[in-house]
């Protein structure tokens, strides 16, 4: 039923296009349920003509067979390894007379015996695996054998290759070299671009996609009357240059940092990490390139000259959890958060999962438990303690920034409410003598084995001999010309936050289990523009941003949902639900609650009562309870509420936050009760509500109608249908009837949450219009970048 | 989320089309229970309507492994590592051998926790407290627990329970994930994917939260205990709590009748459904379909958590706690009624085991709050014949030192952690009641018998809902996990 049936291939394609739709059916099928059969017999009649190992076999090879004949040579069973040519071809057994592949020859291939077999006691996979192949992956496989059975190095470690953007007759629609890739797909498929989004629309989603927050009135209003041919631009590029673009950016950086303002363990101490925040903040701000970026949080502390701001930058290696006394072996947690900062680049900079290789050669990556060890010594020499021994420890090594420092070369950092004279910082410094580093049987601290030294992963990009053995140099083997990830990895994130979807769907995983790319040339050519551009976060951003294919329609027909329902050929714009951050800023700001201040120290707006003390132990001092914040404080955008690691706040984690226990890169969206239940009851939505209602009639005055349009489009970004506006006045009448019969209480309604309405009109009035407010506040479009 | 999400999508769409021909508002006061996803099952690949059998999420899973022994799970863990050594364990050497230091060959080379790693002598120490003979097969139970004393016949007891973690975080994560390592789903979560729900009008996972008297102050839980990991949020555990918000976000803001809140959804349905119409985009199907899950749950909710109608005889049984919401004894009878709404696995944690010093003051306050509880529910729970399809499970995260934490005195002593033994125990369908499963040394330090890992309790806690351990996965970041990570083995004999 996923599978889309109607597939063909045609002749001799390229290599990426023509296999790719074969694999469309491989993993649409593995999406819809791993065993199931659907349609097998069907696929086999459209095996590709061409078999081809990465997009074709390797799936199927890593995801059924790699466990027990994958890279991890100590698990390999039966002295058979599928991992690459050389292995798979070996004679196996006593005899040395048998083969698991013999390229072109189906018949003495054991591989293909075993897995044709009805002898349960022989079949592969084994029964008791659980793991089965369908027929069609079977004949994949014979085909593949048949054809030579030749292996292909992982696509995503081979260097993304320049690509000329394809020529397509007759192309009226295309605005820049990414819609001439996503088009000659579109046209493989027999898809045809939807029309151009509403300007109303086009301008909240990219709204949306650059500050995280949606247009006023007065700005759509703006745009609507601007015919200039450039007024698309010209929103983009201001758009770009607010600190709201920055303060949206660095919200998505704190998922993969896993930024926290408590240690995360037990009593969940607090800890000051917020400057570092404030400096992603500014970096973002200065358009501080990617390369750049990077280098800093990694080794600001080891680049030539280093500064307090460059220091300042590599908290981010400091972000993890930490334990305090009492709950943990100082020598076995000192090692996991080595372990954290490892896995933290893997998958924040690799898109690669490092953690499997703890305990263990890699079960599908080309990643050695040495290689591992050796990515993890870079890390290993900060002078760290496993535990604090109080709630007021800084987990040294610290820096410390003075008030002075804070107005001259810190200056971005917001010291508003800093009530301390200094502030103290986690950071990351060099030990005197680098710590050795072992690598650790099973991934158990206290049982050491071989001494590694700092290397990356051959299959990756081996570590070159002239780059210093440590953070700094480990920067800078990311940014090698000729390095496969950094670049596609960070493009693709940036895609996913712009499209919904990365171009490769698992933006956490580029290894063999990942996603293959959708678009895999325009993948390499957005990363080496990325490259090759001075890895210029704002530039590539703009660049997405201004193609059709961002621009249009989200409309979905029945005939494109149903071929084509997780939108990967980009035929249509994908309807995303806002971020939990979204939401919330969206009502702040709509409302004009929102406080635009910058930075500082983070903010406890409304919470449900007891839910900090239901779970304590006492312990934990400042995080025991908590203290809401007041006035302006409550107003807040969401990248500035406090973050208990234990318990965070629990209206975003209904919407899909990340818990920010290990680095993050891709949220789920999900679509639950208990998100009804906030948007509904949530006191920060119905006060906003209110001040929304309150609003609209200090701007448009007492007409109804001018007021519910006022709302509608403060909301949605639109002007309501007139149906549309007919249910909004009766809905406001009913409500108002309703405060006559007692169903509905104003003086008990209009009291939620701090804020008290100016507006001269009758208390049952601004109610009703206030409920009015909080039921479009509620709409699906309302929560939705559409 | 994939298949999940698929699944649910698909199921939503399909009722959609009947719903939709009946309605001409949107949603109005219709029962939408079966908005949900619940009634459909894959037969030859395609979803198909099951007939009259309303349910909440469908799970994962087509049909169990094996037949099922039960349906759903009542755990009341205990948090902060409860003395098996006087409760369960009963160790006469200990008190023959009192001040005595624990033999290095007994220890041998068990890694201590930062409390006690310091000290110099580890002076054995037998329980305070006095030990009964109960049941058929004259079972040792402490005095500090006499209703589950009376109660032996009806549950099994595994003396041999094991861990690898010496320290309540890492150790409470492990037994309600898997891993010690935050980031996991835990084992409800677990089960609400891979069973669903049998109530539709309640979550499939609800955790309750209690605090002990035998140590208020004790150690900290943590929300990611009943979170989903990297499964869908729909298999969240949700918090029913004993205040005025029963559960996050619930009730209605004041001011707003429940009349208003219906139009209040009315509305809202008619304009997203104008949107669908307009964007086709089944999302938005889904949003409207999960309001009136929560409408169902404004009302469902405060029901289920009204125990004001409970007859006098089981406010008796449970005690008189129960009548003080937010107690251990409260809970319990809480438990019982979410488990009668047929609600998959409900979690309860009562806080307070963690008795480093002062133990035998603390930890009789501490027995007292969950022994009657605990008993009234396994007997409420058999005479209503529902024990035969619910598990019941009572146990902490860790065991306790056989030596004294601090100064040894006549009358008082500390127990630091100790995981290489504890005792947990389980009732209800397919257990063995009135057993003792697994043995001690006669220093309750070692397992010298069936020896129970956390993973193999985990394994037959799955088995016993019919589902295979090793086959129940999910796969995130390109590897396939499940709950009892790569180990795990059933424990047939209990």
């Amino acid at each position: 039923m996923f599978f889309p049936l109607q597939m063909k291939l045609r002749k001799k394609p390229t290599l990426w296009v023509s296999v790719l739709l074969t694999l469309m059916v491989l993993s649409c099928k593995d999406k819809a349920s791993e065993y199931t059969e659907i349609g097998d017999e069907l696929a086999l009649q459209q095996l590709p003509d061409s078999v081809d190992y990465s997009f074709h076999i390797k799936p199927i090879l890593s995801d059924r067979c790699f466990a027990c004949h994958g890279p991890d040579k100590n698990a390999i069973e039966a002295g058979l390894s599928l991992n690459s040519a050389e292995d798979a071809y070996a004679p196996l057994g006593e005899n040395k007379d048998r083969h698991g592949i013999v390229p072109g020859d189906v018949e003495n291939s054991e591989i293909l015996k075993r897995i044709f077999t009805e002898d349960n006691g022989i079949l592969m996979p084994p029964p008791e695996s659980n793991l089965v192949l369908s027929e069609y992956e079977k004949a994949l496989l014979k085909k593949w054998v048949a054809q030579g059975a030749q292996y292909k190095t992982h696509w995503a470690f081979i260097p993304p290759q320049p690509q000329a953007a394809p020529n397509i007759a007759n192309d009226d629609w295309s605005q820049n070299e990414i819609d001439k890739f996503i088009l000659k797909k579109m046209e493989e498929k027999g898809y045809h671009p939807s029309k151009k989004a509403t300007k109303a629309q086009l301008l909240r989603r990219t709204f949306f996609s650059l500050t995280g927050l949606p247009p006023s009135v007065a700005q759509i209003d703006r745009f609507m009357n601007d015919t200039s041919t450039n007024a698309f631009e010209k929103v983009v590029d201001s758009l770009l240059n607010t600190v709201g673009y920055a303060e949206y950016m660095a919200a998505d950086w704190m998922d993969v940092a896993r930024y926290a303002d408590t240690h995360g363990y037990q009593d969940d101490f607090e800890r000051t990490m917020w400057p570092w925040r404030d400096w992603v903040i500014h970096a973002f701000d200065k358009n501080m390139p990617y390369d750049q970026f990077i280098t800093y949080q990694l080794a600001g502390d080891l680049i030539p000259n280093p500064t307090k701001v460059s220091i300042l930058a590599t908290g981010f290696n400091r972000n993890h959890k930490i334990t305090a006394v009492g709950c943990g072996n100082p020598g076995e947690y000192r090692i996991e958060y080595v372990e954290d900062r490892t896995n933290t680049f893997g998958t924040a900079f690799l898109g690669m999962t490092m953690e499997c290789a703890r305990c263990h050669d890699h079960k599908y990556d080309p990643l050695s438990q040495k290689e591992h060890f050796q990515l993890f010594s870079f890390f290993n020499s900060i002078d760290e303690n496993g535990l604090m021994a109080n709630a007021g420890e800084i987990p040294k090594p610290y820096m410390t920034i003075t008030k002075d420092e804070s107005e001259k070369i810190l200056d971005f950092i917001n010291m508003n409410r800093v009530e301390s004279k200094d502030l103290a910082v986690m950071v990351m410094e060099e030990m005197p003598k680098p710590r050795e580093t072992f690598i650790l049987n099973r991934g158990v601290y206290d049982q050491p084995t071989d001494l590694v030294s700092p290397a990356t992963p051959e299959a990756i990009l081996p570590f070159p001999k002239e780059l210093p053995q440590n953070r700094l140099g480990l920067a800078r083997w990311l940014f090698q010309k000729d390095h496969p990830l950094t670049a596609r990895v960070a493009v693709n994130r940036l895609w996913q936050r712009i499209f919904g979807k990365g171009l490769v769907e698992s933006s956490d995983d580029f290894g063999n289990q990942g996603a293959l790319p959708s678009h895999p040339e325009l993948l390499d050519y957005m990363a080496l523009k990325f490259m090759n551009e001075g890895w210029d976060i704002k530039d590539i951003t703009k660049f997405m941003v201004l193609s059709a294919t961002f621009q249009q329609s989200s409309a979905i027909s029945p005939e494109m949902q149903e071929a084509d329902p997780e939108n990967t050929f980009l035929a249509r714009a994908t309807r995303i639900r806002l971020s939990a951050e979204m939401i919330r800023d969206q009502a702040l700001q709509v409302s004009g609650l929102l406080n635009e201040e910058v930075g500082g120290p983070s903010v406890k707006p409304y919470q449900p009562e007891g839910i900090w003390e239901e779970t304590t132990g006492g312990g934990g001092g400042t995080t025991a309870t908590y203290v809401q914040s007041t006035g302006k404080d409550l107003y807040r955008k969401s990248l500035y509420t406090f973050w208990k690691r234990t318990v965070p706040p629990p209206s975003m984690m209904t919407f899909d936050a990340a818990s920010r226990d290990l680095c993050t890169v891709k949220r789920q969206e999900t679509n639950t009760p208990l998100q009804a239940l906030v948007l509904l009851n949530d006191p920060q939505l119905i006060e906003a509500a209110r001040a929304l209602a309150d609003k609209s009639v200090q701007s448009v005055g007492k007409n109804s109608d001018a007021q519910m349009r006022y709302i509608f489009q403060s909301a949605t970004s639109r002007p309501p249908t007139n149906e549309e506006l007919e249910v909004l006045q009766l809905f406001y009448r009913d409500a108002y009837a309703k405060t006559e019969t007692g169903e509905f209480v104003p003086e008990e309604y209009l009291t939620i949450g701090e804020y008290e309405a100016t507006a001269k009109i009758e208390a049952a009035s601004l109610a009703a219009l206030a409920l009015t407010a909080h039921t479009i506040l509620n709409l699906d479009e309302t929560i939705t970048k559409g | 989320m994939g298949e999940k999400k698929i699944l649910l999508d698909n199921a939503v769409n399909l009722n959609r089309r009947a719903f939709l021909g009946k309605s001409a508002l949107g949603v109005g006061g219709l029962a939408l229970g079966s908005l949900l996803g619940c009634n459909f099952y894959r037969k030859e690949g395609e979803l198909v309507v099951k007939e009259n059998n309303a349910m909440g999420i469908k799970g994962i899973l087509n049909a169990p492994h094996h037949s099922a022994k039960v349906k759903r799970v009542i755990y009341l863990f205990q948090s902060g590592g409860p003395s098996q050594l006087e409760l369960f364990d009963y160790k006469p050497l200990l008190n023959e051998r009192r001040g005595e230091d624990l033999p290095e060959s007994i220890r041998n080379g068990q890694r201590l926790t930062g409390m006690t790693s310091g000290q110099d002598k580890f002076p054995l120490v037998g329980s305070n407290f006095g030990w009964k003979q109960y049941g058929k097969n004259g079972t040792w139970i402490s005095d500090l627990l006499p209703y589950m004393g009376k109660m032996v016949d009806d549950i099994c007891i595994i003396k041999s329970m094991y861990t690898e973690a010496i320290n309540h975080d890492p150790a409470v994560t492990f037994f309600q994930t898997g891993s010690q390592q935050p980031g996991r789903p835990s084992i409800g979560s677990w089960l609400s994917y891979g069973l669903g729900s049998e109530n539709e009008n309640l979550p499939a996972f609800t955790v309750l939260l209690s605090r002990g008297s035998g140590r208020p102050n004790g150690q900290p839980l943590y929300t990611r205990l009943w979170g989903n990991g990297f499964l869908h949020s729909l298999h969240q555990g949700v918090q029913f709590r004993a205040a005025k918000d029963p559960v996050l976000y619930l009730n209605d803001p004041k001011g707003v009748s429940k009349e208003t809140k219906r139009t209040i959804l009315d509305n809202l349905a008619a304009l997203n459904e104008k949107q669908y119409k307009e964007f086709g985009d089944e999302e938005i199907q889904s949003r409207i379909a999960q309001y009136e899950m929560a409408y169902r749950m404004q009302t469902s909710v405060p029901e289920v958590m009204d125990t004001e109608k409970e007859p006098d005889y089981i406010y008796k049984m449970y005690g008189s706690d129960a009548k003080i919401p937010g107690t251990y004894a409260a809970n319990c009878l809480l438990a019982r009624r979410l488990a009668e709404q047929d609600v998959r696995f409900i979690q309860l944690y009562h806080m307070g085991w963690d008795q480093h010093d002062n133990l035998p003051a603390a930890i009789e306050k501490q027995a007292k709050d969950v022994d009657q509880a605990s008993a009234a529910l396994v007997a409420d729970l058999k005479q209503r014949g529902m024990l035969e399809d619910t598990l019941v499970i009572w146990g902490g995260e860790f065991g306790r030192t056989n030596y004294s934490q601090g100064l040894l005195t006549d009358t008082n002593y500390g127990r630091d952690h100790h995981p290489r033994c504890f005792t947990m125990w389980l009732a209800g369908g397919g257990v063995k009641p009135g057993i003792v499963y697994g043995e001690t040394d006669d220093f309750g330090y070692n397992i010298v018998d069936k020896p129970v890992h956390v993973h193999d309790f985990q394994a037959t806690l799955l088995h016993l809902l019919g589902i295979d351990h090793e086959r129940l996965t999910y796969k995130y970041q390109g590897r396939r996990f499940r709950l009892t990570d790569d180990e795990g083995h059933l424990e047939k004999d209990i």
